[in-house]
């Protein structure tokens, strides 16, 4: 290792969720049942993939607007936006967000989502932006119903929109879900109560009047942590 | 700040992550090429499944694989990207062909100068995975360059053949991830 090779913080177990969680009954034959082994290399400080706006399409980060055939979409219209920092509070720049989610009415265009529930024809539910130089992002898209899944009897998902983050290092990858202020379901949702209870606030986006857009679209800020390179560098092991 | 939480991709991330693939209308920025024909070094086949505790290949696991290029190094740009057909990562579900396999045509990645043997890293997730799991695939035939890894040290060495790539008889790369059970894959606090 260079003795300028960042060192990434370590996953907070504390704040992610056990892999096995029973309540989320999918989980019992899909973890890993013997402990990860720890690397002590520069594995975790590995760059991510090379990627550049040219791979982003003008329309990419509007949900609202990628997939129109002969309409707009059904459904409340939604800003949310937010940065994407380290856990040292800086800002992750250019760096990749991606999302997918349900419809308005609750239903996935996956063609294995057998909800009874209408697909839209102007609603595909993906998207993708890069941060900005200040690892800000915005999205724009129609808030995701909630939907019934058999996980346990009369078990619905909370409103959510997934989202799939890359950030600077092989380490910092993270893949999770947003979840909507005031959801009387989260209180009863498996998954997101498999995070540690101090944390599941942070996948809850917070409504803002100031991101509100008048006569437009309801705003919510969701603000994303990922793993970073320590504050302080550690010293090069000989 | 505490890092956000981690959750499950859900069984539904395929017209988001890898849409083309799946045949729907959005374009993939990465799919299973991960280098062209045309890109230098000795063009691989990597072939896999990926298995539940219950014995049963998984339909909804999404693999991310990440490597350096025939000299051991990492893409570092676009422009050297097109130059030469390397994309350095790739992206393929379990979801696109009846057998449940995954499918990545690649080069064989040279060692690394800080005596890593060729690998290929990993990142896993699937419905009903609540944290991304983190694995290596290093190749079975280079062996003498694996007594020297830094990685594969850590690694008991009655696991470490979870780790390893086999070449059948038709020259395809083979590597299945086990889950859980007796022959589970290593999985590594990255």
């Amino acid at each position: 290792m260079s003795e300028h090779t960042p060192r990434l913080s370590p996953r907070d177990w504390a704040s992610h969720p056990p892999s096995l969680s029973p309540g989320y009954a999918s989980s019992v034959l899909r973890s890993p049942t013997q402990p990860l082994i720890p690397i002590a290399t520069s594995l975790a400080e590995l760059a991510q993939p090379v990627y550049g706006h040219e791979m982003i399409g003008a329309l990419d980060h509007d949900l609202t607007r990628n997939a129109v055939r002969n309409g707009a979409p059904l459904g409340e219209r939604i800003i949310v936006a937010g940065r994407v920092l380290d856990d040292s509070h800086r800002p992750v720049p250019h760096t990749l967000v991606e999302v997918w989610q349900a419809n308005a009415a609750g239903r996935y265009i996956h063609r294995i989502d057998q909800h009874d529930a209408p697909l839209d024809p102007n609603f595909l539910g993906a998207g993708r932006t890069l941060t900005d130089a200040q690892g800000r992002y915005r999205l724009l898209t129609i808030k995701p119903g909630a939907y019934p899944w058999g996980n346990h009897p009369n078990a619905w998902r909370p409103q959510h929109i997934h989202f799939s983050l890359l950030g600077a290092h092989f380490g910092s990858r993270l893949v999770t879900q947003m979840y909507f202020p005031g959801d009387p379901l989260l209180a009863l949702d498996p998954i997101y109560n498999s995070a540690p209870a101090e944390a599941r606030a942070r996948m809850v986006a917070q409504f803002s009047i100031d991101l509100t857009e008048e006569g437009f679209a309801l705003g919510y800020v969701f603000d994303i942590v990922l793993r970073g390179a320590q504050a302080t560098p550690m010293e090069t092991s000989r | 700040m505490r890092q956000t939480p981690s959750q499950t991709v859900g069984p539904y991330f395929a017209y988001g992550l890898v849409p083309a693939q799946y045949g729907y209308e959005l374009s993939s920025l990465w799919g299973s090429e991960i280098a062209e024909a045309r890109t230098p070094g000795e063009p691989i086949m990597l072939m896999g499944r990926v298995f539940d505790g219950s014995g049963e290949a998984v339909f909804d696991a999404l693999i991310e694989i990440q490597q350096a290029d025939a000299q051991g190094r990492h893409l570092h740009s676009l422009e050297q990207s097109r130059l030469t057909g390397f994309r350095g990562f790739g992206r393929m579900g379990t979801g696109t062909r009846d057998d449940r396999c995954f499918v990545f045509r690649t080069i064989k990645p040279g060692a690394s100068a800080d005596g890593h043997a060729p690998h290929l890293d990993v990142i896993l997730t699937l419905r009903g995975l609540l944290n991304h799991l983190y694995t290596r695939i290093y190749f079975e035939e280079d062996a003498a360059q694996q007594a020297l890894d830094p990685v594969l040290a850590q690694v008991p060495q009655a696991r470490r053949a979870t780790l390893m790539a086999r070449r059948d008889e038709c020259g395809i790369h083979r590597f299945d991830i086990h889950l859980q059970g007796p022959a589970e894959t290593v999985f590594f606090d990255v």
